[in-house]
């Protein structure tokens, strides 16, 4: 019982200078970020279930309901919906995002890490990393399931590689959101609120039918909504079949498939950098 | 700035949640190298206390320095300096211990390596080693605290908070816990602990301070404050309401006490002693001769209930009532007399 090889607390190392400092705050994310994985080696059932969702989500659409949509343009409603579909799970990632945030902040390790002299941004950065690591795979777990029910790109290998980079860039914008609103909902039982309300927006898109189809002021909702944009700069990038519309934002959808989640983080980041500073304060 | 012999500095410390008022200018000293037991009823403001020199809550008013850093304008300076072991356990219920440990270790930029070996050796000392694999949530109570007890001590902290470290333990869990804060104690680290047990903070506290809605209401080493709230008790109960006055006048005489309580329900009549087999014999004599039948006679420490019931319920409504001068033996303590909200002249029968 000897405390002899425990190195006095005041006289540990610490970083000196900006780029010093910054390499501690990189190396404390990813240890958080590590957290979160062997999270995920104790839990394979959670993951599994995580990422198989979206697949059984895209089975359904497809093979359920598919049957009675067609594509205005002719053209195979399964090429039409699987971009929607890769938006709608980088979308959905927010309530993922919110769920394990707030279930995070409840516990007390939270407590231990914020009493630490360790970077203060660890915490959320090593949460977005992982969430990407897993959104990364959910990615590509549901191209490889795309490509089995006959899903294909016709475009060249760089636009699928920048359709790919525009569906995690709105999962970075969700991912920030979703960690606000984890943090600014505090309980899980709000969250469940958070998450009721995040399925009528994920539909009132174009994920799964034109906007056309929707009553003139939903049509042009769902035209902006964020999600929208970057299913249909997807469906460009992959030469899938989409409507022609000359509704201003789906001209620009490439556009604002950038512009909106860089919106979204300049809003969401610096608000939830702040809300953890302060959190319980 | 700080008197460099106190590892922490509280004064007038506020802290309010909508209108209440959980920290209401609590003042607290505690010199280097003591262990300190912070004694308080539920709601009193302990946990409040300790988040905020943990610098896990921003106070409303007033000052607080630990390890010579002020909470507020030099949080990361104080956490350099401090361990804690909150009331939930602050580790990764997901994981096993030696992963939390590892990353902890990892944070205090140990090292892979290091912290793995940290991680062991710590395992090995609180006597985790071959439950280390195990996720946390496997753990019973007492595993779960001496593991975050641990986790507070993978780098030697100058300053050591236990937020009720047993509550919901059962005697052994407590039992451990304390063996493995006793070993800390040694090495010259300073020890605030919070507690609902008196016998807790007896165990392992040099000084005691009793917190009650939010400020501090008394102050003293474990034999002062028992003495101060009357040391032993007899208990006499009797077979006969009507005899409930003689009784308490009997008792009185013969245990030489002030402050007889009687209660009606009960039929009890209970006083304080000081010479416990005097008091006795003394009370079965006078009780006979005196032609009144008790029912039953003992003696008894005094319980945690009467400790705050003494030290809460006598609190002086009115300012200035606080210090009525010291009681006998008083005068030994380090602090006695000197203003320090003590114990003194709440001698008074509730």
């Amino acid at each position: 019982m000897t405390m002899t090889s425990a190195v006095d607390l005041s006289a540990m190392a610490r970083p000196t200078g900006r780029a010093a400092r910054f390499g501690w705050a990189l190396a404390d994310a990813w240890t958080m970020t590590r957290r979160e994985l062997a999270h995920w080696a104790r839990q394979p059932v959670q993951l599994v279930v995580g990422l198989a969702f979206p697949v059984l989500m895209l089975v359904m659409f497809a093979y359920f309901i598919g049957g009675g949509m067609h594509v205005a343009g002719g053209g195979d409603y399964k090429e039409f919906l699987f971009p929607g579909m890769l938006a709608l799970t980088m979308a959905f990632g927010l309530e993922a995002t919110m769920v394990s945030l707030t279930a995070d902040l409840n516990k007390g390790v939270v407590d231990r890490f914020r009493a630490m002299p360790m970077s203060r941004s660890a915490v959320l950065v090593g949460r977005c990393a992982a969430d990407m690591i897993e959104s990364l795979v959910s990615l590509l777990i549901l191209l490889g399931a795309g490509l089995l029910m006959g899903w294909r790109w016709h475009g060249g290998f760089g636009a699928g590689v920048a359709a790919i980079g525009l569906l995690l860039l709105l999962r970075f914008a969700m991912l920030w959101m979703g960690i606000y609103l984890g943090m600014a909902a505090g309980k899980p039982e709000l969250v469940q609120t958070v998450q009721i309300l995040v399925w009528p927006i994920g539909f009132l898109s174009n994920a799964f039918t034109s906007t056309d189809t929707m009553p003139a002021w939903l049509g042009a909702i769902a035209e902006w909504n964020p999600m929208s944009a970057t299913a249909t700069a997807v469906r460009d990038l992959f030469n899938n079949p989409g409507w022609d519309s000359d509704a201003w934002a789906s001209d620009h959808a490439g556009l604002l498939a950038v512009a909106w989640p860089l919106v979204l983080v300049a809003v969401f980041f610096p608000l939830a950098v702040r809300r953890y500073q302060r959190l319980s304060g | 700035m700080t008197d460099r012999d106190h590892a922490i500095v509280v004064e007038g410390l506020r802290k309010n949640y909508g209108t209440h008022r959980a920290l209401d200018g609590l003042d607290l000293t505690v010199p280097r190298g003591t262990v300190r037991g912070v004694l308080g009823p539920n709601g009193a403001g302990k946990t409040t206390c300790i988040r905020a020199l943990a610098t896990l809550l921003r106070p409303d008013g007033g000052r607080a320095e630990v390890a010579g850093f002020d909470v507020l304008r030099q949080p990361n300076e104080v956490r350099y300096r401090i361990g804690l072991l909150g009331q939930h356990a602050a580790v990764d219920e997901e994981l096993s211990g030696r992963q939390n440990l590892e990353m902890f270790g990892r944070l205090y930029h140990l090292g892979a390596r290091r912290a793995g070996q940290r991680a062991d050796e710590l395992l090995e000392q609180f006597g985790l080693a071959d439950t280390g694999r195990k996720a946390i949530k496997q753990y019973s109570g007492g595993m779960r605290r001496r593991l975050d007890l641990a986790a507070g001590l993978i780098m030697r902290p100058q300053v050591l908070f236990l937020d009720e470290p047993t509550t919901g333990l059962d005697p052994r869990g407590r039992r451990e816990v304390w063996n493995a804060v006793r070993t800390l104690v040694g090495d010259g680290t300073t020890v605030l602990l919070t507690t609902q047990y008196l016998e807790e903070a007896d165990q392992l506290a040099d000084r005691i301070s009793v917190i009650d809605h939010g400020r501090a209401i008394a102050d003293g080493t474990a034999d002062e404050l028992k003495s101060a709230i009357g040391g032993d008790r007899i208990d006499v109960v009797l077979h006969r309401a009507d005899e409930l006055a003689a009784a308490a006048s009997v008792v009185g005489m013969a245990a030489r006490a002030d402050g007889v309580e009687t209660d009606a329900d009960s039929l009890r009549v209970s006083a304080p002693v000081v010479d416990r087999v005097a008091a006795l014999t003394e009370t079965v004599r006078a009780l006979a001769a005196a032609g009144i039948e008790a029912r039953d006679i003992a003696l008894r420490r005094p319980t945690l209930d009467e400790v705050f019931l003494h030290l809460t319920g006598a609190r002086p409504q009115e300012p200035g009532a606080v210090d009525e001068g010291p009681p006998p033996g008083k005068a030994a303590g380090p602090k006695a007399g000197q203003g320090s909200q003590g114990t003194s002249g709440r001698e008074a029968t509730v």
